[in-house]
């Protein structure tokens, strides 16, 4: 009996590929044809993988063939994309999947839930058996431990995702909340991208070429204000991110207290991403302003990656430990049908079809 | 024997505040039910305490410093354990544990265990007054706890230090929402406390009365100054955490239930 992983991810596969193997209707049953006895077959937007546990080995272009969407042959390019991993291989692949470890951006959780739908879905189909059963609930409890353990999902690594965790610890829901952007330069336009994608809809752009406050009010679907009415809008903002290239202080406590004062309640959040700074450093000295500038958010993004770093080699600790547990307890319920049971040695090359090794 | 339990208990706080300064030292805060369980503990052991020595005297135990003091450290951790999980300010037991610990050391340390030579008949609304008023302090202490979180998150913000605790904290919304809640609650009940004091039968000791109303009119003011916006949230946390303290040393000068007669 092997257990093994077959797959493409956003590591070795471009979306087109992996659109053009995203597996179909049919491919469950085209797979057990071949001889899967037990299957989970997990398609995210960025990977697709079997993991199966079969009498005998699978030939990857055989598993590429029942996970393709049309006609077409699979080429030999499109099979280099593919990996493969087996027995302990295998389930240190899917423990590092769970957790995040595998992820585009990684320590997100969202893959977590996207596994177990995979596995209720196969569990449905009566498709897992005793193997397959304890690799996804260890793999589950993995992905438990590595989240609580480690700093791994925690935390953001890029300068609008830090913004993006400030202004939630600042004003909780960021639901409603104002956010107004002078400069539309690239990195306000990915910030506010970023608050966009956590639910603040009020999106207000100022820019001194209104065009391009336009077009980027446009594409966020917010309101491009003229220039010099920016000040009126500073009233009722709870977040302001400010990327001109004015070479005078524009955010200053004269400028800024006496709007405070009409709203003792309501916070200010200030990303001062320009250089030279927009804002008066004495800004954060007044009571409910938070005001970060571009080399504060870089090192807080900096700090965090060194932190995910060190974290890494902490949740690869867990994996491996629970890779040989797992392993064990597979070897001891079902030993005589595990015969092979290899160290982990990484990814196997995909195997060739027979005409194109030839070819090769 | 009650003594001993107390002393365990103490070493169970101790044990939770270990772990909290442990949690709050680490690059890497992790999250662990240690300090619950750790303070869920001593608050049995602090129940078992009070329940034997209330057969003792025959009476609720607050009958002097001591047993006042113990009966506080009890009712902060009743609080914690009824508020805390409500607000998921799960990390509130790692601002808990310490005020528990120092309150129950110092009863334990200081020579306040005065067994009193008057015994008087109990009174029932005497002893209603007293606790109620104890249990509000435990609610304003916990109000007080909320405030340190507040200030603590808030000078993470303003400072640009993040620690690990940093992702751990809730949203000054959330602590905030809490305080507030807390400071209504206490509010209710030390109100409650106050007023029942006037219809002890007892005769009124108008020096403490003065004192009680002083820390009704503290707190009060701070729900005021809330309520018409003319505090920033800011100054209420830290109101919060002056006021407990003000509070506190209004406990020295209690006439304890034993001494009313």
């Amino acid at each position: 009996m092997k257990l093994f992983c077959i797959g493409l991810s956003h590591h070795t596969a471009q979306i087109e590929t992996r659109e053009r193997f995203a597996g179909h209707s049919r491919s469950e049953a085209m797979l057990h044809e071949r001889g899967c006895r037990e299957l989970v077959l997990l398609t995210t937007c960025n990977r697709v993988e079997i993991y199966c546990c079969a009498e005998h080995d699978l030939q990857t272009w055989d598993v590429a063939d029942c996970l393709r969407v049309n006609g077409e042959l699979t080429t030999e390019a499109e099979l280099r994309s593919f990996y493969r991993y087996e027995d302990p291989d295998c389930a240190r692949h899917f423990f590092r999947v769970t957790s995040g470890l595998d992820s585009m951006v990684v320590g997100e959780t969202e893959i977590l839930g996207q596994t177990k739908r995979a596995y209720e879905m196969a569990r449905a189909r009566r498709d897992t058996g005793p193997v397959l059963h304890r690799l996804c609930q260890r793999g589950f409890r993995v992905a438990k431990q590595v989240r609580t353990a480690t700093e791994i999902t925690r935390g953001s690594v890029s300068v609008g995702s830090v913004a993006v965790d400030l202004a939630e610890k600042i004003f909780g829901d960021l639901r409603g909340r104002k956010v107004l952007v002078l400069g539309a330069g690239e990195t306000s336009e990915k910030t506010l991208r970023a608050l966009s994608a956590r639910g603040v809809s009020d999106l207000w752009v100022s820019n001194r070429s209104p065009q391009r406050a336009e077009e980027l009010a446009r594409a966020l679907d917010g309101i491009a204000v003229p220039f010099a009415l920016w000040l009126d809008q500073c009233r009722e903002v709870d977040i302001l991110i400010s990327s001109t290239s004015s070479e005078t202080q524009l955010l200053t406590p004269a400028l800024i207290e006496p709007m405070l004062r009409e709203r003792p309640d309501c916070p200010l959040f200030v990303i001062d991403i320009a250089v030279p700074r927009n804002a008066a450093p004495a800004l954060n000295d007044l009571d409910g302003v938070y005001l970060y500038d571009i080399d504060s958010l870089q090192s807080i993004a900096k700090e965090r990656m060194e932190l995910r770093r060190q974290q890494f080699a902490a949740a690869e600790e867990i994996i491996a430990h629970h890779v040989t547990g797992f392993w064990e307890q597979i070897a001891k319920s079902l030993g005589d049908d595990f015969t092979t049971q290899r160290s982990g040695t990484g990814a196997v090359a995909p195997a060739l079809r027979p005409s194109e090794s030839q070819a090769s | 024997m009650d003594r001993r339990l107390l002393i365990l208990s103490t070493i169970f706080f101790f044990a939770a505040v270990v772990r909290s300064v442990i949690a709050l030292r680490a690059r890497v805060f992790r999250r662990s039910p240690f300090s619950f369980v750790m303070i869920a503990l001593g608050f049995a052991l602090q129940t078992m305490f009070l329940s034997m020595r209330g057969h003792a005297v025959g009476r609720c135990p607050i009958t002097n410093l001591f047993e006042v003091l113990i009966f506080l450290a009890w009712s902060i951790a009743l609080i914690y354990m009824l508020v805390g999980p409500a607000y998921r300010l799960s990390l509130m037991g790692v601002f808990t544990a310490p005020l528990v610990l120092l309150v129950q050391l110092f009863a334990l340390l200081a020579p306040i265990d005065t067994p009193h030579a008057i015994q008087v008949m109990p009174n029932a609304l005497l002893e209603f007054h007293a606790s109620i008023s104890i249990i509000a302090y435990g609610v304003f202490a916990l109000a007080c706890v909320a405030g340190a979180m507040y200030l603590v998150q808030e000078r993470q913000l303003k400072t640009h230090e993040l620690r690990s605790i940093f992702y751990h904290l809730p949203p000054l919304p959330t602590l905030f929402s809490a305080i507030t809640r807390l400071l209504w609650l206490g509010f209710a009940l030390y109100t409650a406390g106050l007023i029942s004091g006037f219809f002890t039968g007892e005769p009124v000791p108008w020096k403490k009365v003065v004192l009680a109303v002083a820390i009704w009119v503290l707190y009060g003011a701070i729900l005021q100054g809330r309520y018409l916006r003319s505090f920033t949230p800011r100054r209420v946390a830290a109101l919060c955490v002056g006021a407990f303290a003000a509070a506190l040393s209004l406990l020295w000068s209690i006439e304890f239930v034993g001494h009313h007669a």
